[in-house]
């Protein structure tokens, strides 16, 4: 029956054409140490110890954790569970790491090398998910993988900072992309890019031509293509259901500049501490797309693009699924694509009662009945709230984007996902 | 006032208010044209209508509902405009408070208010009036382009009417029936609207100006329209075939006369009283066009719109019941 792919948003890419510009080193670090899915990583270092760039300094705590990497050289002045504060010196690497500029196209035979490199790198999903990659890349020997999707396309607006790392960086993504496949043991990967953005088609369908095994395809990006599970549906005309994973299904989805840092990882040994993050919005006067340590604080960066002093309205992520931040100093993490600054705080918006337009469900992705739940949940009808499957939502906003009374619909859906847990 | 740290950080401009906003607005030409053919008296009516049912919501959200201030919304002058042009021309304006009355304080108000009433409350407040004031109630002034202060008000039967009371066996001749339909109007002062009926069906180049208007607003969908008056097309085109009397059937002359298509148009898209879903909305659009069909050839009304839609209100919950999507990635192989 008739439903939206999707919706328009407008989308903001100011910072499109922007070159990659690194955003230098800031006094002070904050590495967080819990922002990917799993256990928070174990601190290994102590105050007042010695680091380098890329000193280990947080250890997977379990298989479903990741290890955490100094993004800087300095002195760790304070550690807790969630944050390792370092005190920042001049540049050192360490020495195990390749600073070297050319680019490495061997691929090392042994998959348990390529698996425990990506391990060891402490690589999340890093267009949002934060789902440690080797985790996500160990595929039992009863999953058939068909196909590796490499999900270029930025959902959100404003982003533009994986659409550059795809002009700039295409070989290596490529290469990237070439080692998974050896790993999943397929010759099989598809790029999706936005179509939209036809310098990274360009520089994408120009480096896959001298490899095999790597395509790229370009695909209309509405809101939210960019899912995991959208982006299937998209490709391939499949709906995975949220209790299933894609790789149930035969593919594997990894963002770009995931499959760019697992490039680095395997043929640079560098590990995971620094990512493109794409400064924009109405109050950053020159929008850009910055190289970023992990741990940057956001006023450091905000600064970079524009004045701190101009945005009442600071958002760590996107407008739509991104978090409004009140603490200057909140550390930007590896999951960050983008930071946002605004002139005008945001309006008050009040709710008024819902008139019935169907908005919210006939464009939900998942085909949830948004209103229902929020008015189920108001009664407490938590039977009937099971039926209604507020877990399946993906928190993409779009009920609350859309609602003509202003409803904040995901809040309530959130709360129905706790109520029925 | 609450300001929301949640994401989404954005939202869509279009509001509630937005959206009854592009309705009126749609309802404009539909207004011009009324007032250009009927005169003072549909401005009256129509100024009646809305007035009585600001004043009323006002004072139901403020002493009955104890919410805010609900006129702000502007649904109570979609509902007044609404309720007038289902109203004929001269009717007196104490009948159109009453109309108000039942539209806002009985159908809509005391189920909660907007968005929570199951009928259609303007349709409620006229088919109130149709029961209660038979007769004022289908007095049809003729239209008459000079004479806007209406010192010569003569009444018509609406082409329904005619064709409903045309019958061969009780004419002496043939001829004088033929005589009798000659008075049914051209085609081409229907789809301009001159001729007798309600403050706002008259004109059917008017109305489709709005709906195409509604369209561009993506405040409704195709679905309803379309399907309910292509039902009662196809169905009246069908009876045509077999009979002996087709003009009686002649689905042209159904579609464009009457209440049909302001129905279509601008009361069976009330989001509020028809069902979510795309799938639902034509379900209940062709239940809305069998009943008119049903109404107009079976009862002893020549209208079937209004009570076709109020029926039809009745089953929105359970259609909305029986067309819930499916959930994604679930029910498919
Ligand atoms: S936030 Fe959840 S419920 Fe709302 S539209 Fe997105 S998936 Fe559906
Ligand atoms: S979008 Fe808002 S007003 Fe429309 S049905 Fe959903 S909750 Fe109700």
């Amino acid at each position: 029956m008739y439903r939206t792919t999707g919706i328009y948003i407008k989308n903001n890419k100011i910072s499109k054409y922007k070159e990659i510009v690194d955003a230098g080193v800031p006094e002070v670090v904050y590495i967080p140490l819990d922002r990917h899915v799993g256990a928070p990583a174990k601190p290994v270092v102590s105050k007042g110890a010695e680091v380098k760039i890329g000193t280990l300094v947080a250890k997977a705590d379990e298989t479903l954790s990741v290890n955490v990497y100094s993004s800087v050289a300095g002195k760790v002045v304070e550690t807790d569970d969630k944050l390792i504060t370092i005190k920042t010196s001049e540049d050192i690497y360490e020495k195990s790491i390749d600073t070297s500029e050319g680019i490495i196209t061997e691929i090392p035979d042994s998959k348990t090398l390529i698996l425990e490199k990506i391990r060891k790198a402490g690589i999340v999903g890093m267009g949002g998910a934060g789902f440690p990659a080797a985790v996500k890349l160990d595929i039992p020997e009863t999953c058939k993988i068909e196909c590796l999707v490499i999900n270029g396309l930025e959902g959100e607006p404003y982003f533009t900072a994986d659409n550059r790392l795809m002009v700039e960086k295409a070989e290596e993504i490529v290469i990237g992309a070439r080692i998974i496949n050896k790993l999943l043991g397929i010759q099989n990967a598809i790029i999706a890019v936005d179509e939209e953005n036809k310098d990274a088609v360009k520089a994408l369908v120009g480096v896959t031509k001298r490899y095999i095994g790597v395509n790229v395809k370009a695909v209309k990006n509405k809101y939210p293509t960019a899912a995991e599970t959208q982006l299937i549906k998209k490709l391939f005309n499949v709906e995975i259901p949220k209790t299933k994973l894609t790789r149930d299904f035969g593919y594997i989805v990894h963002n770009v500049g995931t499959v760019y840092s697992i490039y680095n990882a395997v043929m640079k040994n560098k590990p995971l501490y620094e990512r493109i993050v794409t400064v924009s919005g109405d109050a950053a006067d020159n929008p850009q797309n910055f190289l970023v340590r992990a741990g940057t604080p956001a006023s450091y960066l905000a600064n970079k693009a524009g004045s701190i002093d101009n945005a009442r309205l600071l958002i760590c992520g996107g407008v739509m699924m991104g978090t409004e931040i009140s603490d200057v100093n909140t550390p930007i993490s590896l999951l960050d694509g983008g930071l946002l600054m605004f002139k005008k705080a945001k309006k008050d918006t009040e709710a008024s009662p819902c008139i019935r337009c169907g908005r919210c469900s006939q464009n939900c992705p998942v085909h949830l009945q948004p209103f229902e739940i929020a008015d189920r949940l108001k009664i407490g009808d938590t039977p009937k709230l099971y039926k209604l499957r507020p877990s399946d939502c993906i928190n993409c906003g779009i009920c609350s984007y859309l609602c003509p009374a202003k409803i904040p619909l995901l809040d309530f859906i959130k709360m129905a996902k706790e109520q029925i847990r | 006032m609450s300001i929301r740290i949640n994401p989404p950080h954005v939202i869509d401009k279009t509001s509630t208010k937005s959206i009854m906003l592009d309705v009126i607005i749609a309802m404009i030409p539909a207004m011009a044209v009324s007032v250009l053919f009927f005169g003072l008296n549909a401005m009256l009516v129509i100024i009646t209508s809305v007035t009585a049912c600001i004043a009323l919501e006002y004072m139901c959200s403020i002493y009955w509902l104890k919410t805010k201030n609900n006129t702000q919304d502007l649904s109570a002058i979609v509902t007044g405009i609404l309720l007038a042009f289902c109203l004929p021309g001269n009717l007196p304006l104490w009948m159109v408070i009453i109309g108000a009355f039942i539209a806002i304080v009985v159908t809509k108000m005391a189920f909660g208010g907007l968005g929570r009433n199951i009928f259609n409350p303007a349709l409620a407040g006229r088919t109130f009036l149709f029961l209660a004031f038979p007769v004022q109630m289908t007095l049809w002034p003729k239209p008459n382009l000079r004479d806007f202060w209406n010192y010569d008000i003569k009444t018509g039967a609406t082409a329904l009417e005619i064709i409903k009371y045309s019958d061969v066996s009780t004419s002496a001749t043939r001829l004088d029936n033929n005589e009798y339909l000659s008075s049914l109007p051209d085609y081409y002062d229907m789809f301009i609207g001159y001729i007798s009926g309600s403050v706002g069906e008259i004109s059917v180049a008017a109305i489709l100006i709005g709906f195409f208007y509604l369209l561009y607003k993506k405040v409704i969908t195709w679905h309803v329209p379309v399907f309910y008056m292509g039902t009662v097309f196809l169905i009246m085109y069908a009876v045509s075939l077999n009979s002996a009397e087709p003009i009686k059937y002649n689905s042209f002359l159904h579609v464009l006369s009457g209440g049909l298509m302001l129905g279509a148009v601008f009361m069976a898209t009330d989001y509020t009283t028809s069902p979510m879903t795309a799938f639902g909305r034509i379900i209940f659009a062709v239940g809305c066009g069998v009943l008119t069909v049903l109404i107009r050839l079976n009862s002893v009304y020549m209208e079937g719109v209004a009570f076709s839609i109020l029926i039809m209100n009745a089953f929105v919950p359970l259609i909305d019941k029986f067309t819930k999507p499916r959930i994604f990635g679930t029910g498919r192989k």
